[in-house]
């Protein structure tokens, strides 16, 4: 893997002067990433979201390597296309570069409205690395739920209420959907965690073939904590066993860190204005349900890696 | 014929003319998903791939959407590509042909014309592809299978010449032409490779060594400019449709142009039609001209770019003419066709008397004693002017 310094000396491909909020963690992910990949020639592409919308405002760019953004439901789908030309076009001798190709889309783009086009590109098995920044809801468009976003969590349009406490439903497993995609490769990352994205994103693409990264990503906006803390409330999602860092490479699951104390998800839940009104005593049993379905799926997840 | 050309002539259906053009053409890359009636397109050229004769990479995407958001990346990659499709899967890729034509990709695709739901229905209208008006391709309608062969092979030029970088659609009719099997003359495989020549993008992605952000976002203050050059690349295509057609001419035999008059000079009765429906009327005309009648028709080739001068300087002088739209405008004045040809003549002197007649919907037949009801209304007076009826549709 390569070292922070040599990561330091790579230039970004992502670059600054973008229009992110302070403390985003969706552009934190596009650097990295890029950074993890600068040892290959690299084409990215991205869904409509806060990524695209930031980075792209023309006439400038905030993207080093070719980029193409096309709309919000078809990020894997036109990059699938983009390998394809490559494949073609390497095969009839007219390039001669080795290109990897990397897909960014947000749980809106991935989870819900794209995973049509996301399965279908990583059943074809191009060789791509599709990168979700998972928010956990349409920050974009204002922080509306999505099939992403927590049980209990208050957004735009899953609001907490009077009567219903935000969020009824828990979130959608889209790494596991992935990883019964039997493809070379499905992880989960974290913002906060950079060697073990970092190593995660190289693999993906030295393994080559599909290859699919699922990194929880923490939106000041719409999370609602002070933008020095983003680094700090992804660490907490994998000490509190929330989110997991682990990977399944050619089937087999492997746990890449096991929290020596646990914390309780209360310790992540209550650092988000997101989940403030679970604190009311009132929403105490809301809060035991979350924690009992993160130590159920943590179990499962145990279970898998324990072969 | 022409000298050192020799033509193949073979009996084909028109998907089976499109797979075929397709195949010598040879693009980079192909995306496309299936649909009744377009589905042998996909299939045949599949087969192509199968048996190595191509150099394609095929994409056998999920969905239509995905085939034209496959389409767009590999179109801005740098690679030739095309598809095919019909109807509710042309209907699926609305949003993404938008897309295609805004980011300037020269993607080339079949459309099998056919109705679109509800109710769900398999055979040819053109409402599928009039969807398409808006959305910056051009736009150009078979009226049989060699037209079709004919049209794929100069789509790729037209698409891909540097002051046009749009993409193409090129027609057929559902079942009509796609299924119905005629006599195809073909060109040599190289004959093709020539006239089509090599294709050179503007821009590519995948040259990694000149980095390019394709589909930015566009606020207030450039959106209105790419949109506008969109229109500017539109007017600029006739010049490069007719200069391909007129070569194509030159060379094979068959020259085309954006409308194709019939009979037109001297008559006092036209009907503007697309697609299959001129072949028949063709014959309708004929007889009534044999019967003394001085029948004429405007075949509209090319829709978009619209020809709209052309077709206004063509119908100038008639008596009266009836427009042949296979699509409806829902709560609107008139079909597509209708609306666009009288836009065309307003205020133009020796304007015709001009009435629409809907017809065809679903596959509904279309026969030469019905092209001859429409001509014999127009004889009698009894086609008003900027009237609009329902031909063959039970009241």
């Amino acid at each position: 893997m390569a070292t922070l310094k040599e990561l330091a000396a790579r230039g970004d491909k992502f670059t600054g002067g973008h229009r992110a909020c302070a403390g985003c963690g969706a552009t934190i992910a596009a650097r990295q990433a890029l950074l993890a990949a600068g040892k290959h020639k690299v084409v990215a592409g991205c869904a409509t979201g806060c990524l695209e919308v930031v980075s792209t405002i023309f006439p400038y760019t905030a993207w080093n390597v070719p980029f193409i953004h096309s709309a919000f439901e078809n990020a894997a789908a036109t990059v699938s296309g983009v390998e394809a030309a490559y494949q073609s076009l390497k095969r009839q001798g007219r390039i001669t570069e080795n290109i990897k190709f990397i897909a960014f889309g947000g749980d809106g783009g991935t989870y819900d409205i794209g995973i049509q086009s996301l399965s279908g590109a990583m059943e074809r098995g191009h060789d791509m690395l599709y990168i979700c920044y998972n928010n956990q809801a349409y920050m974009n468009t204002g922080i509306q739920r999505s099939s992403a976003t927590p049980r209990g969590c208050n957004t735009t349009t899953s609001p907490a209420g009077r009567k219903i406490p935000g969020k009824a439903q828990f979130r959608k497993d889209l790494t596991e959907i992935m990883a019964a995609h039997n493809i070379p490769y499905v992880a989960q990352c974290v913002i906060g965690n950079w060697s073990d994205f970092t190593r995660k994103v190289e693999k993906a693409l030295d393994k080559g073939g599909a290859a699919f990264i699922n990194i929880l990503q923490p939106c000041r906006l719409g999370w609602g904590y002070k933008p020095e803390l983003t680094a700090e409330l992804g660490r907490l999602a994998v000490e509190t066993c929330f989110w997991p860092l682990y990977e399944v490479e050619d089937g087999v699951y492997k746990l890449n860190a096991t929290p020596k104390d646990k914390k309780p998800i209360t310790d992540w839940l209550f650092q988000q204005e997101r989940f403030r009104h679970l604190k009311q005593p009132a929403n105490g049993a809301i809060v035991d349900e979350i924690q009992r379905e993160v130590d159920q799926r943590w179990e499962r997840l145990v279970r898998k890696c324990d072969g | 014929m022409m000298a050192g050309i020799t033509k193949i002539d073979l009996a084909r259906t028109g998907n089976e003319a499109m797979a075929y053009a397709m195949k010598q053409v040879n693009p980079d890359v192909v995306a496309a998903y299936p649909i009744t009636p377009a589905t042998e397109i996909v299939q045949l050229f599949a087969q192509y791939v199968a048996d190595g004769e191509v150099d394609t990479e095929y994409v056998p995407v999920e969905s239509e959407h995905s085939a034209m958001s496959a389409c767009i990346g590999s179109s801005a990659a740098g690679a030739r590509t095309m598809t095919g499709t019909s109807s509710q899967g042309l209907a699926l890729m609305y949003e993404m042909c938008y897309i295609a034509a805004g980011l300037r990709l020269p993607i080339v695709m079949a459309d099998v014309n056919r109705a679109l739901s509800a109710p769900i229905n398999i055979h040819c209208d053109h409402s599928d592809t009039m969807g398409m008006r808006d959305a910056g391709w051009i736009h150009i309608f078979s009226e049989n299978a060699q037209e079709a062969y004919d049209n794929m092979l100069q789509a790729v030029r037209i698409a891909e010449h540097e002051s046009v970088r749009l993409p193409v659609l090129v027609t057929t009719d559902g079942f009509i032409i796609s299924h119905g099997m005629e006599r195809v003359a073909t060109l040599p495989d190289d004959e093709v490779k020539k006239f089509i020549g090599p294709f050179k993008p503007g821009t590519m992605l995948l040259d990694v060594a000149k980095p390019i952000t394709v589909g930015a976002l566009n606020f207030t203050d450039f959106y209105f400019e790419h949109r506008r050059a969109l229109v500017d690349a539109q007017a600029a295509s006739v010049a490069v449709i007719k200069q391909v057609g007129r070569e194509f001419g030159q060379k094979y035999g068959t020259a085309y142009d954006c409308i194709e008059p019939y009979q037109l000079a001297d008559a006092e009765y036209a009907i503007v039609a697309l697609g299959s429906t001129c072949g028949t009327a063709k014959v309708v005309i004929d007889q009534l001209r044999a019967g003394g009648v001085k029948a004429g028709m405007l075949k509209i080739r090319v829709f978009r770019p619209f020809p709209a001068a052309e077709i206004a300087a063509a119908l100038a002088g008639k008596k009266s003419v009836a427009v042949l739209d296979r699509s409806d405008v829902l709560g609107g004045f008139g079909g597509p066709v209708f609306t666009e040809v009288r836009s065309a003549l307003y205020q133009k002197p020796n304007a015709p008397l001009l009435a629409d007649y809907i017809y065809g919907l679903g596959g509904r037949e279309i026969d030469m004693e019905m092209i001859g009801s429409v001509f014999a209304q127009l004889q009698d007076g009894t086609a008003k002017p900027d009237s609009v009826q329902y031909l063959g549709v039970r009241d």
